[in-house]
């Protein structure tokens, strides 16, 4: 049995006596449940990647006597690719490390490697959309070219606006320093970023190394 | 859950060390299915498929683990839930798309012959 003393005060009344029932609302600190929250809603944005990747298995193989990943992707500039996400991970992880240690100056530098990196990724994505574009591989050529564009194009709009968060980001900390806010915000960005590039393992794998298997 | 656990599992970014292991081996798991392809080790493409992939299932949990900090503890394993179930859907949205279209595809195909049969 618990003595009284051991009783949590808020399980008591003013008088002392135990409550059966809560007096208020547990209280949680600000933002406790944002990282929670954050997942839930990379657990859905998971799905929307699941659809798109399930249009691409389902209409990858329809070239509408176009085209085909063979003739199409250059694994060197994918493996460059995957290579500039990969570094931008670790440099991210680089920034919240810094964070700890409440280095605002290193976290602030790391934060602008991982931008750079994000955007060379998005660069290489680019030229390889407007190459693929020159040759007329467009989204309307076929089955397969829709759903291509579609997945790998849904992904660099992820890292667009990954890069304008990061961006941000830098600015808030700029402004107001390592707040608890901010590396709660840099903590959701963290998950977004790696989250991402989790998603282009599936790519590269699913799309780019098993096209040229076909 | 008391506030100190929120924010130990808040704190939970990892060490210098467990990002380099992380890197180390998602740079490994990485190469390793490129260099497969490009030399074409294996004559039998399938063979290559099956290993790539997995391959990158494996790098998909390294990176959960050490760069997305995943474990059974964090958000007293409301995270851990919530990754499973997604899994679970993933599963099927992927698998279940797949199978009924290749059966529609299987078995339309005749019908599809014959009318480009008819065509002049």
């Amino acid at each position: 049995m618990a003595t009284r003393s051991a009783i949590d005060p808020a399980f008591l009344d003013n008088d002392g006596n135990p409550l059966f029932h809560l007096g208020e609302d547990p209280h949680h600190p600000e933002g406790s449940s944002t990282a929670l929250g954050f997942w839930i809603y990379l657990m859905s944005d998971c799905l929307i990647f699941a659809c798109l990747f399930a249009i691409y298995a389902v209409l990858g193989g329809n070239y509408a006597a176009g085209p085909g990943p063979r003739d199409l992707f250059d694994l060197n500039l994918v493996a460059l690719n995957t290579a500039m996400l990969l570094f931008s991970s670790i440099t991210y992880g680089f920034a919240m490390l810094a964070m700890e240690k409440d280095k605002v100056g290193a976290t602030q530098a790391w934060l602008a490697i991982t931008g750079l990196f994000g955007l060379a990724f998005l660069s290489i994505e680019l030229y390889e959309f407007a190459h693929l574009i020159h040759e007329g591989a467009t989204p309307q050529r076929s089955g397969f070219l829709s759903a291509f564009f579609a997945l790998v194009g849904t992904h660099g709009l992820h890292v667009t606006f990954g890069i304008i968060w990061l961006v941000t980001l830098m600015v808030q900390v700029g402004q107001k320093g390592l707040i608890a806010a901010n590396q709660r915000r840099l903590m959701c960005l963290s998950m977004f970023w790696h989250f991402l590039d989790v998603i282009w393992i599936g790519v590269f794998t699913f799309v780019y190394l098993m096209g040229m298997l076909r | 859950m008391s506030a100190h656990d929120h924010e130990h599992s808040q704190g939970s970014h990892g060490t210098m060390g467990s990002y380099m292991i992380g890197f180390g081996l998602s740079v490994l798991l990485t190469a390793i299915p490129f260099w497969l392809v490009m030399n074409q080790t294996f004559a039998n493409p399938q063979v290559t498929a099956f290993v790539i992939m997995g391959f990158a299932m494996v790098q998909i949990i390294v990176h959960m683990i050490y760069f997305l900090h995943m474990n059974t503890r964090s958000e007293g394993g409301w995270s851990m839930m919530a990754l499973l179930f997604t899994l679970v859907l993933v599963v099927i949205t992927l698998s279940g798309s797949m199978w009924v279209m290749y059966h529609l595809n299987n078995n339309m195909m005749p019908h599809m012959e014959h009318d480009m049969s008819q065509m002049p």
